[in-house]
């Protein structure tokens, strides 16, 4: 099927759900098999998008999947840095979820608005609802704008954080390409945990690539929050010092506390700082509609899970997957954890909805790679397994490292990587 | 630092060992081999860029993985990936990579 066809059979595909919904959410089974159960997935992205397509794989079409997604197609956060470089472009990291809807899950385009835990029902934007037996909330981060004082709607049309990859880090690209050399690229680093510890820091170095090409006096400037770089310090300090000496410069312990996107300035508690093109990440938290829903824990912004099965420790029958995690120990908030963390509930769900307990003993795996250019990239990769005493994840002892060094042997498996994780979560 | 971290492998192996003995899973070699998917392809079917699993000899997978395992074989990352899994688990994990299709 060429891409623009299965474009086609998206549309139509989207709009069959949406029909079926108006007139009730009794939508016929997708396939002929026995059907033992609905899951309603919320989030389309790297756990979302797993999820449902390992759920019809593994339950041989017996589950009915209905995935909630408000944007039409997946555009990929990691890579989307390469788009600030130059050398890659949005529709390089963009796939349909046409591959989906052939393998028989119902696409709804909608936003998920609210779960009624009690009644066990989604409901969406347009007013609809979706009835489900479980529920996988896969929705990622929401970004905490209030914590930083002056980032109100204005200041957000210029100071853009890309930090949701989309026609955003496009026109945060632009915005480099219009600034006159000499001028400043300031980054601000929140404090961990946030969405992908790479990106900060891999996002400097495809600034600095680009400056380094196209205006060579220009800087980059990366305000740190945290003690020193969250993932990966001594690789991307050596790529900053070989590749970029001069061009960026790091402050760590630095947290920007206000932002002025008029004088284009930033506040911590000691200095304002200028910059000519502003990328202010604020502190983040599990998305709104897991919040609403009463699935964070404690007293964090995250959902506490059971780890054999992906399972809201606060509410039975819905399963957390990805960047909303309150994550075990040295696990990152990763595309490729929510990946994992998506192939453990759906172990599970199938084995719960047949009456019988998760496998007691998942194991799961992450690598991120990182380019610090066109074509050299930089890696850390660790093993999880389960630990029952401790009722979490842990690292295997002697299964977790990074990079020898930068290499364009893994720029090649970086774009492996992505080729094969895009195909194993949309088909 | 030679001596230990194959006593850890030693000690993981026989918990696990017993573990699953008790608790046989028809699943768990698919649910071990699923992270490989990641890099190498659903069900070890490469689409880019990485080595395909699917379809090859159990003890080839299982070789390999010892000797990423060893340091014997060079890597940039499997040495890593390969420390997480014990002797028992590389097994079933081999054993279903070799039962898919390689198309």
């Amino acid at each position: 099927m060429s891409s623009l066809s299965r474009r086609g059979f998206l549309r139509s595909s989207g709009a069959i759900a949406a029909a079926s919904l108006l007139h009730g959410c009794a939508a016929p089974p997708a396939s002929s098999a026995k059907t033992i159960g609905r899951v309603v997935v919320i989030g389309g992205g790297y756990g979302g998008a797993t999820a449902a397509r390992y759920l019809r794989l593994w339950s041989g079409g017996a589950i009915e999947v209905v995935l909630v997604e408000r944007e039409a197609e997946f555009v990929s956060c990691p890579a989307s840095n390469l788009i600030i470089g130059g050398s890659r472009t949005l529709a390089d990291i963009t796939r349909t979820y046409a591959g989906l809807a052939d393998r028989g899950v119902r696409l709804v385009r909608d936003e998920a608005t609210r779960i009624d835990v009690e009644k066990k029902r989604v409901l969406l934007g347009r007013g609809d609802d979706l009835a489900y037996d479980r529920l996988i909330v896969s929705p990622a981060v929401d970004l905490m704008f209030g914590e930083i004082e002056g980032y109100d709607a204005d200041a957000r049309m210029t100071a853009l954080t890309a930090w949701k990859a989309g026609p955003e880090t496009v026109a945060l690209r632009r915005q480099l390409e219009a600034m006159p050399d000499g001028g400043v690229f300031l980054i601000a680093v929140p404090r961990a945990p946030f969405r992908c510890p790479p990106g900060p820091y891999e996002r400097a170095c495809q600034a600095a690539f680009y400056f380094k090409r196209a205006k060579p006096r220009s800087k980059v400037l990366v305000l740190d929050a945290n003690e020193d770089l969250v993932s990966k310090p001594a690789l991307f300090k050596a790529a900053w010092n070989e590749l970029y000496k001069g061009t960026i410069e790091y402050r760590n312990n630095t947290e920007v506390k206000a932002i002025d996107a008029r004088t284009r300035s930033v506040k911590t508690d000691f200095d304002t700082i200028k910059g000519d093109v502003l990328n202010v990440l604020p502190p983040m938290r599990a998305a709104d509609i897991a919040r609403n829903a009463g699935l964070t824990t404690g007293s964090t912004h995250w959902c506490g899970v059971d780890w054999l099965s992906m399972e809201s420790l606060a509410h039975k029958g819905i399963h957390v997957l990805g960047d909303a995690t309150l994550s075990a120990p040295a696990m990152p908030k990763s595309g490729h954890m929510a990946n994992n963390h998506a192939k453990v509930a759906v172990a599970a769900i199938i084995e719960l909805l047949n009456g019988r307990q998760p496998n007691p003993q998942p194991v799961i795996a992450n690598t991120c790679y990182s380019y610090v250019d066109d074509k050299e990239a930089i890696h850390v990769a660790s093993v999880h397994r389960y630990d029952p005493a401790q009722k979490t994840m842990v690292v295997v002892p002697g299964a977790s490292g990074v990079s020898a060094a930068r290499s364009e042997l893994e720029g090649t498996y970086a774009s492996g990587w992505a080729q094969n994780i895009w195909s194993d979560m949309l088909g | 630092m030679g001596g230990r971290p194959l006593l850890v492998l030693a000690l993981l192996s026989s918990a696990a060992a017993d573990a699953i003995a008790q608790h046989p899973d028809p699943n768990l070699g698919r649910n071990l081999a699923a992270p490989c998917a990641n890099c190498h392809g659903t069900n070890g079917v490469s689409r880019a860029g990485m080595p395909a699993l699917a379809g090859r000899q159990p003890s080839e997978i299982a070789r390999l993985m010892q000797e990423f395992r060893s340091g014997k074989r060079p890597a940039t990352v499997m040495h890593q990936i390969a420390r997480g899994y014990n002797d028992d688990q590389v097994d079933a994990i081999a054993a279903y990579l070799s039962t898919q299709k390689a198309d």
